[in-house]
């Protein structure tokens, strides 16, 4: 039989066929197994992973890692003592375990980063993504609504929302004082970058072929909006814990008997040059933590993303 | 698009007004009576007690100290602090100054994010995206008062480059400091935003169709990829001016910079409602401002966007 | 009692002291005071230090904070001074005589003026005591109360002249005082007893921004003082007291924190400092050699247990306070904590104040006695079983975390219980717990004397009813002795009245004694002749500059 003529190429020099054959007998690919067979041959992806699973684990269950107290029995006859045998990195000012305080305060400042991070993420999200699609007189009101949100000096919102709430000063409260004042930043981002993308040609098209706005909203415009998104919030993670010390530093944080790795670092402040591992070690684990994340979230989207991904 | 600038500066009454309202209520809902405090350990006669009440309206119930301190602010008479100085003249004292480290600050978080981030773009996953990622990170999370601390000892004390404290003279040449701490203090957030703009830039059609065009990298990458990444760094970065403005706290403390940060935490702390107020109101000012021009800004950068 | 509150997690109570330490040599300082005498005070020898914002209008009677205080000592000149030890001596004064400690005569100098040119008289004393003391003016007189014991003084009803001010002739005025008290001329010394002139009473509201004194040093131009940056004082030449500057002025550069003094210092920017931040605590004899300075001081600091609170009243109550004094390690607190810059309490008052003795009876509750500890803590549970927590409210804006979290955690240790600090966010929430009575734990207590006298640590904190005494305290036996010891006219005789109150207190202990704070401070190798006095401040009229 005669081959028909109109192909560029012999058939079978013609990558594309290769490319376009449907492949009965595989699963039909989607965006998940994309994804994961794209993250399991990353080795980053399971140190990082492995980091994240580490300090959720001392998070939740700190005795796995340390039987020691870390504010029972702290003696100042260690004060600022170096590592010895049982207390790997050395004493607080206090005399206190800094391994222990360190295993012990994780939970905390988790905790700390991931609720601020999720109420700011939240609301930020929600209130950029209306005012940047709809425009009009909602932009008007929620663009507002933030610059008055985002005016309140957060040492103000921390002392009211810590002093008010001082029975209660807990993980929560003080999530909800940074958290629930930093969510304008993001909505603006988003907004900014919504108004970018709402002009692109696939909008138009998504709202032609009959989708109401808002699902086209959902469905098309904010997963392309996502990228500042997800940077912004894998580093406000970090910038909560860090936020905690700060605030403990100015006195309104959470109270002394709470171990959390920003109250260490605070507290460590004035031992700056006689005792400076009492610092190191709270701000290594809170660096390679945020890292850890970091890291996760940006492999997590890459692999999302098939864009990105095609470019490696 | 001037009929757009007169909108959003009319919109900027209800901002003004919602923001003293929000804030005198939070200041007001404080714990904690700002007039036992002026005594210190010692508990005032009650005659004390309630003369100085008086004159500060704390004796009357929250709406009629906001309506008070609203019909003093619309007469253009932004208060009195406790020290007896008139609020309106602290503000013209301390505000230039903070407007100039802040300025300072964000020029140079703003060049740091937009070079590192686009070249840590471009190179994604290479050795210098790794690198300014980890360099970025370790500065987010040292806190700033460790990264002050520091600068301070070594840099102004140590080696004596700079002047360990500001005071009295805020020139550029004695402010650098600080400004080079907050921006190293900032400018993560800002540069990871870049990056992963440009990542996202690169493999836009646009971008493809240029390279197609067979223009060459030099150009494609200033015109198309940088020109079209900054959005979300510039409104990172005007935000980021907004928090120094009124967050710089913890930096002005510790180079004693005589700045709105230390003025207002002291109001803060001490509870004076109208000093807080009106501090915040300037600010809120200020911020709608920057906000019109980043909004603007958006349309020169992005030409699809555009302002009815 | 001045106020002293730093931020940014500076130590709370500004220090100062009262041995002497560097002779203050008059030699080569000779040549500088006469230079500065006939060629005004433009010379370039201008001490800088430092200190903070006013809060209050620079006016005698309304400071009631450091800051001011700093700059108003500086300004005026009053009845008497304290010198370095907390002597007084006659300044403005020619004689203060009494026969009675209840009327008093008060013969002034002749030839003292303001630096307005106008004469010091009589009547500037009288007019200044009266403005402050009346009910009138109490939202800007902060300090009124220190009239309260002149007779005619009233809190309910505006009192424009008191009768118990009355001037003789230009030069002489007579104090009467509703009941008698012996040490009241001690207290002439104090900024609220500074005379005022003519012209303050024409505007007050001015005078407050651009003070005129009779002091040492003078505010040449309003303009010289730069809100919250620094105020620069210069010499007044028509300042006719005995003692003699030796610079040309003085530089107050006001700091948001003792960090920013200290790193200043360590550049050279200032030349002396009265407070070292706790950051630096470790390190400043090292940084600074023989600059260094820390002695004792006029400040005592404690927590105070209210008597109502659970388990603390009675016999039961007496029991657990001693168990809690004796199971706090003071001497390792301040050896490790604050690096030997406070000493261990061994009375209610000060070792800067003359009558304070380390030996009086019941005074070994201070001393840390684990064993003791538990025993009595145990003999109180005998009574009540202990449960709960201890707890030490304190204000998180003062720098108190370190010391609150080492001394629970020596309560901690020592008897098995739980103890922790309970912080509040700011100094008026905390204060306002206590003043309400609201509180509900044991709290920090600070004292710094505003005269060098006994009776200043023990009268306003623990008689009854008295304006500080936020524990609600009250003894008839004090009560008695604090009365005596006033009343009588032989001050060694009132020191051992003093003493024996104290040893009440030891039986009661309405407040636990901590430490007292020594003045820290230091100065650049550009100045000599740096004296701290007794009540923590440098005497700067005394310092000479290279």
């Amino acid at each position: 039989m005669p081959k028909p003529e109109h192909f560029v190429a012999p058939f079978d020099e013609n990558e594309m066929a290769e490319v376009d054959k449907v492949k009965l007998n595989e699963k039909p690919s989607n965006l998940w197994s994309d994804a994961w067979r794209s993250l399991r041959r990353r080795p980053l992806f399971y140190i990082s992973l492995a980091t994240v699973l580490v300090i959720l684990l001392m998070a939740l269950f700190p005795t796995l890692f340390t039987s020691v107290s870390p504010t029972d029995n702290c003696q100042l006859a260690n004060s600022n003592g170096g590592p010895t045998e049982g207390h790997p990195m050395g004493f607080t000012r206090q005399g206190c375990d800094v391994y222990a305080r360190v295993v012990w305060g994780a939970r905390t400042s988790l905790a700390v980063g991931l609720l601020a991070t999720a109420i700011s993420g939240v609301v930020g999200v929600i209130m950029g993504a209306l005012a940047g699609f709809y425009g009009g007189w909602v932009d008007s009101v929620l663009s507002r609504l933030g610059d008055i949100f985002f005016s309140i000096p957060y040492i103000l919102a921390a002392v009211v929302v810590m002093s008010v709430l001082a029975d209660y000063r807990s993980v929560w409260t003080l999530a909800f004082a940074i958290g629930g004042f930093a969510w304008a930043s993001l909505a603006r981002i988003l907004r900014s970058e919504i108004l970018r993308v709402k002009s692109g040609d696939f909008v138009m098209a998504s709202i032609a072929t009959g989708r109401t706005r808002f699902s086209t909203l959902v469905s098309h415009v904010l997963p392309n909006s996502i990228t500042p998104v997800i940077v912004y919030l894998t580093l406000s993670l970090g910038g909560a814990i860090v936020a905690e010390a700060t605030l403990s530093f100015l006195g309104v944080g959470l109270p002394t008997t709470v171990m959390s790795w920003g109250n260490d670092i605070s507290a460590a402040q004035t031992s700056l040059r006689t005792a400076p591992m009492t610092l190191i070690w709270p701000s290594i684990f809170l660096t390679v933590t945020v890292l850890a994340f970091i890291t996760l979230g940006e492999l997590v989207r890459d692999a999302l993303d098939p864009k990105a991904r095609a470019r490696g | 698009m001037l009929m757009y600038v007169v909108r959003r500066l009319l919109q900027a009454v209800p901002v003004v007004i919602g923001t003293t309202f929000l804030i005198y209520f939070m200041v007001f809902a404080m714990p904690g009576d700002p007039i036992l405090a002026m005594f210190g350990d010692k508990t005032p006669n009650q005659a004390t007690y309630d003369a100085l009440a008086a004159q500060y309206h704390l004796d009357q119930p929250f709406l009629v100290q906001y309506g008070l301190y609203m019909k003093d602010l619309f007469s253009g008479n932004l208060g009195t602090t406790f020290s007896g100085q008139s609020v309106g003249e602290v503000l013209a004292r301390t505000f230039p100054v903070t407007l100039k480290l802040a300025a300072m600050a964000i020029a140079l978080e703003f060049s740091l994010a937009v070079i590192l981030g686009l070249f840590a773009g471009l190179r994604k996953g290479k050795l210098f995206d790794n690198v300014t990622l980890v360099i970025g990170l370790v500065m987010l999370s040292v806190p700033i008062f460790v990264l002050g601390f520091l600068a301070q000892y070594f840099v102004a004390i140590k080696w004596g480059w700079a002047s360990p404290t500001v005071g009295s003279d805020t020139s550029i040449a004695n402010m650098w400091l600080p400004a080079v701490v907050l921006a190293l203090s900032l400018f993560t957030t800002s540069m990871r935003l870049m990056r992963g703009t440009v990542i996202d830039t690169r493999s836009r059609d646009f971008v493809r169709t240029a390279y197609a065009k067979g223009l060459p990298g030099r150009r494609v990458i200033p015109v198309h990829v940088l020109r079209n990444s900054l959005i979300p760094v510039v409104t990172n970065s005007a935000a980021n001016f907004g928090v120094l403005m009124v967050g710089a706290t913890v930096t002005e403390g510790i180079f004693n910079v005589p700045g709105v940060g230390n003025t207002l935490y002291q109001a803060i702390i001490r509870g004076e409602g109208p000093t807080v107020v009106s501090f915040v109101t300037v600010m809120v000012l200020a911020y709608v401002v920057i906000n019109i021009l980043v909004d603007l800004l958006y349309a020169v950068l992005d030409p699809r966007i555009r302002y009815a | 009692m001045k106020i002293s509150k730093s931020v940014l997690g500076a130590a709370a109570v500004a220090s100062a002291s009262a041995l002497v330490l560097v002779g203050c040599s008059s030699n080569g300082a000779e040549t500088d005071s006469s230079a500065a005498a006939d060629g005004g005070s433009t010379g370039d020898a201008i001490i800088k230090t430092n200190g903070s914002e006013p809060q209050n209008p620079l006016i005698p009677v309304a400071t009631n904070e450091t800051g001011g205080g700093k700059i108003i000592d500086a300004l005026f000149a009053g009845l008497v001074y304290y010198d370095a030890t907390g002597a007084a001596h006659n300044e403005v004064a020619e004689s203060i005589e009494t026969e009675d400690s209840q009327t008093f005569t008060v013969k002034l100098k002749d030839g003292w003026t303001f630096t307005d040119g106008t004469p010091v008289q009589a009547h500037n004393f009288v007019d200044a005591w009266n403005w402050g003391a009346d009910l009138a003016n109490s939202e800007t007189a902060l300090n009124s109360y220190f009239f309260e014991q002149i007779d005619g003084f009233s809190w309910d009803e505006s009192v424009p002249e008191m009768s118990g001010l009355e001037v003789i002739d230009d030069l002489t005025f007579t104090i009467t005082l509703a009941a008698p008290n012996a040490e009241f001329p001690l207290s002439l010394g104090y900024s609220a007893f500074y005379p005022l002139p003519d012209s303050f009473f024409e505007d007050p509201d001015a005078f407050g921004a651009a003070p005129v004194g009779n002091g040492i040093y003078t505010l040449a131009d309003a303009a010289d003082w730069q809100h919250d940056v620094q105020i620069d004082l210069s010499i007044n030449d028509s300042y006719a007291g005995e003692r003699e500057v030796q610079n040309d002025g003085l530089s107050i550069i006001f700091y948001a924190s003792q960090d920013a003094a200290y790193a200043d210092l360590l550049a050279n920017n200032v030349d002396v400092i009265d407070g070292i931040p706790d950051s630096a605590m470790a390190s400043y004899e090292s940084d600074l050699g023989d600059r260094a300075v820390n002695q004792p001081a006029a400040i005592f600091q404690s927590f105070t247990i209210p008597q109502e609170l659970e388990h603390f009243s009675g016999e039961e109550g007496k029991l657990r306070r001693a168990a809690i004094s004796m199971a706090i390690n003071r001497e390792e607190i301040t050896d490790v904590i604050f690096q030997g810059t406070r000493t261990p309490a061994s009375d209610f008052t000060s070792p800067v104040i003359d009558g304070w003795s380390d030996s009086l009876a019941g005074a070994e509750v201070l001393e840390y006695n684990p064993e003791e500890a538990a025993k009595l803590w145990a003999e109180a549970d005998e009574i009540s079983p202990w449960e709960g927590t201890f707890e030490i409210g304190y204000n998180s804006d003062g720098g108190h975390q370190t010391w609150v979290e080492a001394v629970t955690n020596s309560i901690k240790n020592t008897l098995g219980i739980d103890a922790t600090g309970n912080a509040y966010a700011t100094f008026a929430d905390f204060r306002t717990d206590i003043t309400n009575r609201t509180i509900g734990t044991a709290f920090r207590t600070g004292w710094q004397a505003d005269y060098p006298s006994l009776e200043n640590f023990l009268g306003p904190i623990y008689y009854t009813g008295a304006g500080s005494n936020d524990g609600d305290y009250s003894s008839e036996a004090f009560d008695t002795l604090i009365d005596e010891g006033r009343t009588s006219l032989d001050p060694a005789e009132a020191a051992a009245k003093f003493q024996e109150a104290q040893e009440v207190l030891f039986e009661d202990l309405p407040a636990i004694p901590l430490w007292y704070s020594n003045v820290t401070g230091g100065y650049a190798e550009t100045v000599d002749n740096v004296q701290f006095d007794w009540h923590s401040v440098p005497l700067f009229y005394e310092i000479t500059k290279q």
